[in-house]
This record gives structure tokens, C-alpha cells and sequence, in this order.
């Protein structure tokens, strides 16, 4: 008869073995960016504009393209994506209607990045004649991390405990006082987590600006919110594949940088959520 | 006036509720707007079961059937690789784990969801597309094989994560039942837990496919974007997002070339659709 100890032994450590095959590529990935992308930071690559067709000086114009196109996206995304979590938390029902809506985030957040970007394309730049600019790469940002922010945001609204919201209820307190001076003051660090973690899936998407706004190589800065712009994931992808011979430190440099841009707002979303969990006072 | 104020406010709320479902349905008619118009040229069987893809060429040959079958190939060896690696961390983040090394393996896994696709892409060219070269001592390493190993990477966040919620949410009083009964803690898992968990599971694994499928950049930058038939993993292919991503540049707005590509997000759209409807059910169904 089969020992059942030695079977789950074997067994754990082929569950050990699933693990270490992601963490351990992860972990070589970020080890490789950081040793090889670090060198090639000073401040002239910060805060130059790219030379020589992109073969020299810095990435100053991609790394503003993307605060610009960030901030856009987050303009436009946070109030709908807070409202909508606000709907779907306080007022909706469990009716059909709400499903629906479920299913509409569960598909928004499905949709092909590239997809966004024909969609983009087809909206912004051309129906509404914005052109390649800012504004239309900020919208089609916008919508992309919606479901995100009405998730997240939906989360943190629903784990303030019902009894906070029925006491300002019986103080006399309307369903929307209640809501502004009751719910939302203690959901802010859920929803401030939602937002940043869309701030870096915004930053780091390249598929939805492909034809929304990124200029190949553009040294000057953008005036307007109808200007074209560079972006950094477009920029890692332009000297990776278009342009040859790009030294290396150069690419590496880039992907650093804009690995680092997104893990740091991970990273302060990750850290404001253990803040607040420790903090929870119910 | 209070009353006036709060009336418009709960309007503006609704009204941010549903957009989620506008935006879908306006998602979808600019892309039928845009892409049903190649159907002129060329009919939808035509279309979808054509064997060549030569859209600038006079005149244009619109088949997507290398696309689509490059996209499947693809995808299926990133199934392939993935869903066993991604189940068994999830079962071992889950079950094994203990305590503070199951956080810090969580944080790994949001760690490599959050990396952006280009860099992912960028450090496959650099590392993974040499080693194939020399392994397989090919011509070149931009191969379906590449990508699909790639891609397995962005689908392992999205199947471990949901895989773990659904191994969580099975009721603690099946774990201690079978555990009572002299069962060890494998058999409880392999009989008892897993089984229990079988169909979030099986959405976590769908919606790890969809992100496979739909995924861009990585797949453009590493599996070699040739629009022929595949006929080996070895070779290079082209999926249905790469050619949307890698032609829309060029193609001049309003020809047949920039039809087919909408028609091209169309197909990929309703694919991503079928994925998240179906995975959606499978989760509803275990509550």
C-alpha cells in the first residue's frame, strides 16, 4: 500500500516546485532591470531630451508625456469610477439591473488593451476630431482603468460597517448626507489605493496610445492637452524595436525607469492598505 | 433646495452607474462603425477562413486565418505552461504556505501582475528569444514558442489570484471534516478542497486566456510578426492583436486595410466577450 505522508510530501513539493517556477523568473526580472537600468541613470538621462534619433542623451519628454497622460486619465476616470462605486455600494439593488453593470465591468476590464486603442482611434481622434493628442490618449486611459477604480472603490465603500451609516441615518441625516460626511471619509484609503493602482496601469499601458497620442520621437514638450506626446512605455518600445542600434544602457535605462515609476505606486498603494487595515478601528 | 441639490446629486450617481455598461456598448459600435464596412470587399467566411493576409497588396487579400491560428497557437502553449504552474501556486499559497512566506508570495504575484507588457516584452527579447535561438539552434529565436512562454508569465497573476479566492472560499468545515476522518492534509486537498473549487477555478483559468489572448505589446516585441499559416511552435506567427497594433500606424483611414483591422478588433472584442460572460457564470455559480 501507497504511504499517503510520502504522497503528500512528493505533492508539496511539486506545489514548492509551481511556485519557485513564478517567483524566481519575477525575481530575475526585476534583479536584471535594477543591475543593468541603475548605471544608466544620472541626472542628464532624467532630464534631457533624446539625441542622435534616440541613440543619446535622456528621456526627459516620455517620462512628461506619461505624468500628463496619467493625470488626464485620472481626471476623467476618478470622479465617474467614485460615483459609480458609490452607486453600486449605497443605492443599487440586487435586481438585473446591477447585474448588468457587474458584467459591463467584468467586460470593460476584459477588453484587449489594442482594442482600446482602435476604440480610441475611432472616438476620439477621428469622431470627435481631437487628433493624436493628450486629450484623446488621457480618455482612452481613462476609460481602460475605470473598472479598476470601481472596484477598488466599490470594496472600500462596502466594508464600512452598516451600523456606522444607520446611526447618522437615525440622527436625522439624508441617505446623501450620510453617504459625504458618513461613508466616504472612512473609504478614503480604500479608494486612494483604487486610484493609484490605476495611476500605474495607466502609466505602463502602451497598446491604447499606440494611435491616440505617441509621437515617434518629439524633443520638444507639449503646449496643449492637443498636442502629441511621448510617452515612456512607447519609448521602451520604439528604441527596443525600431530603432537600431540603441545602446544598450539606453533601453535598459528606460525600462528601469518606467519599472520603477510603477512599482513605486504599487508600492505606496500596498503600503497605505496595511496602513489603514492596522488603523481599522471596527 | 437641500432636497433639489441631493435629488441632482443621486441622478449624477445613477448616471455613473450605468456607464460602465455605455462604454461597453460604445466600445462595440465604433468597432462595428469602423470594421463592418470591409464586409464590402470581402465576405465574413471569406474573411475569417482566407488563407492570406496581404492587405496592402493591389488588390488587398483579406484572410485572418493566420492571424487567428497564430493567436491560437500562441495562446495554447501559454495554456499549456501556465495553468498547471499557476493552479499549483495557488494550491500552495492557499494550503502550504506558511503564514508570513504566503504574504511575501502574494506580494511576488501583484508584483509581476503590475509589471507593464512592454517591459515584459523588452526583457524577453534581451533574455528568453537568445536562449530559444541557441537551444534550438534556429534561425532566429522570435518564435510562437517565445511568446507563448512569455505570455504564460501575464496569465499566471490572473489564475493564481482567482484561483486563491476560490480555494479560500470553500467552507472551512469540509477541510476539518476530511481532516477528522484520518484523511491527510494532501487528500483533503486533492479530494475535497480542489473538487469544491473546481469551478472558480476553471474561471480563474478562462480569464487568464483572456488576458493571453488579448495581450499586445510582448507578443508583438518577441514572436517574430510573420502573417503566414503557422506551421511549427518554432517558427515565427502573428496574432490578431499584434497586426492591429503593428499595421494601424500605416494604414491610411478609410481604406480597406484599416476596415479590416477594426474587423479584426470585432472578432477579438467578441472573443473577450465570450471569455469574461462564461468565466463571469462559472463564478456566479458557486455562490
Amino acid at each position: 500500500m501507497r504511504n499517503p505522508h510520502r504522497t503528500q510530501n512528493i505533492a508539496f513539493f511539486f506545489l514548492l516546485v509551481t511556485t519557485l517556477l513564478i517567483v524566481v523568473p519575477v525575481g530575475l526580472i526585476v534583479v536584471i532591470i535594477i543591475q543593468k537600468g541603475l548605471p544608466a541613470i544620472n541626472w542628464q538621462f532624467l532630464s534631457d531630451v533624446p539625441r542622435q534619433g534616440m541613440r543619446a542623451g535622456g528621456i526627459f519628454p516620455a517620462i512628461i508625456g506619461t505624468v500628463y497622460l496619467v493625470s488626464g486619465a485620472i481626471i476623467f476616470a476618478l470622479p465617474i469610477g467614485l460615483l459609480a462605486a458609490i452607486y453600486l455600494s449605497e443605492y443599487s439593488k440586487d435586481n438585473p439591473l446591477n447585474r448588468i453593470i457587474k458584467l459591463a465591468i467584468v467586460n470593460l476590464a476584459g477588453v484587449p488593451s489594442v482594442v482600446y486603442g482602435l476604440f480610441g482611434l475611432a472616438l476620439f481622434v477621428i469622431f470627435f476630431k481631437f487628433g493624436a493628442s493628450i486629450l484623446s490618449g488621457s480618455l482612452t486611459l481613462g476609460i481602460m482603468i475605470l473598472p479598476i477604480i470601481i472596484t477598488t472603490s466599490r470594496e472600500a465603500l462596502e466594508s464600512v460597517p452598516q451600523s456606522f451609516r444607520e446611526v447618522s441615518l437615525s440622527l436625522g441625516a439624508s441617505k446623501w448626507q450620510t453617504i459625504r460626511h458618513i461613508v466616504l471619509p472612512n473609504a478614503v484609503p480604500g479608494i486612494l489605493t483604487g486610484t493609484i493602482l490605476g495611476l500605474g496601469r495607466a502609466a505602463g499601458e502602451t497598446a491604447p496610445i499606440l494611435f491616440t497620442v505617441a509621437a515617434f520621437y518629439l524633443p520638444q514638450l507639449p503646449k496643449s492637452i492637443f498636442d502629441q506626446a511621448m510617452a515612456l512605455p512607447y519609448h521602451l518600445y520604439v528604441i527596443s524595436t525600431q530603432v537600431p542600434n540603441v545602446d544598450e544602457k539606453i533601453r535598459y535605462g528606460t525600462a528601469f525607469v518606467l519599472l520603477a515609476l510603477v512599482l513605486f505606486m504599487n508600492l505606496i498603494a500596498i503600503i497605505i492598505r496595511t496602513k489603514f487595515r492596522k488603523k481599522k478601528k471596527w | 433646495m437641500r432636497k433639489f441639490k441631493e435629488f441632482v446629486i443621486e441622478k449624477l450617481i445613477l448616471i455613473c452607474g450605468i456607464a460602465s455598461i455605455f462604454f461597453v456598448i460604445l466600445i462595440f459600435l465604433f468597432l462595428l462603425k469602423e470594421g463592418l464596412s470591409v464586409f464590402g470587399t470581402v465576405s465574413p467566411f471569406n474573411f475569417l477562413f482566407g488563407k492570406s493576409w496581404y492587405p496592402i497588396s493591389e488588390p488587398p487579400q483579406l484572410g485572418i486565418l493566420p492571424l487567428i491560428l497564430g493567436s491560437l497557437l500562441v495562446t495554447l502553449g501559454a495554456a499549456i505552461i501556465s495553468i498547471p504552474i499557476g493552479v499549483g501556486c495557488a494550491v500552495y499559497i492557499a494550503e502550504v504556505a506558511p503564514g508570513r512566506i504566503k504574504e511575501i508570495l502574494k506580494s511576488g504575484i501583484e508584483l509581476l501582475a503590475a509589471i507593464p507588457s512592454v517591459v515584459l516584452g523588452f526583457i524577453g527579447m534581451v533574455t528568453l528569444v537568445p536562449l530559444v535561438k541557441n537551444i534550438f539552434h534556429l534561425p532566429t529565436g522570435l518564435t510562437a514558442l517565445s511568446g507563448s512562454i512569455m505570455l504564460a508569465f501575464m496569465a499566471m497573476p490572473t489564475i493564481v489570484s482567482i484561483a486563491e479566492d476560490a480555494l479560500y472560499s470553500v467552507p472551512k468545515t469540509y477541510k476539518e471534516g476530511a481532516l477528522a476522518l484520518g484523511a491527510t492534509h494532501w487528500q483533503t486537498i486533492w479530494r475535497v478542497i480542489l473538487p469544491a473549487a473546481s469551478s472558480g477555478i476553471l474561471a480563474a483559468i478562462m480569464l487568464g486566456i483572456g488576458r493571453v489572448i488579448g495581450e499586445t505589446m510582448a507578443v508583438m516585441m518577441i514572436t517574430g510578426n510573420a502573417a503566414v499559416m503557422p506551421n511549427s511552435i518554432l517558427a515565427p506567427v502573428r496574432t490578431l492583436t499584434a497586426t492591429i497594433a503593428a499595421e494601424m500606424g500605416e494604414a491610411v483611414v478609410g481604406s480597406e486595410h484599416y476596415f479590416a483591422l477594426f474587423a479584426v478588433g470585432i472578432v477579438l472584442f467578441v472573443i473577450s466577450f465570450i471569455v469574461n460572460v462564461t468565466a463571469d457564470l462559472f463564478l456566479h455559480k458557486k455562490q
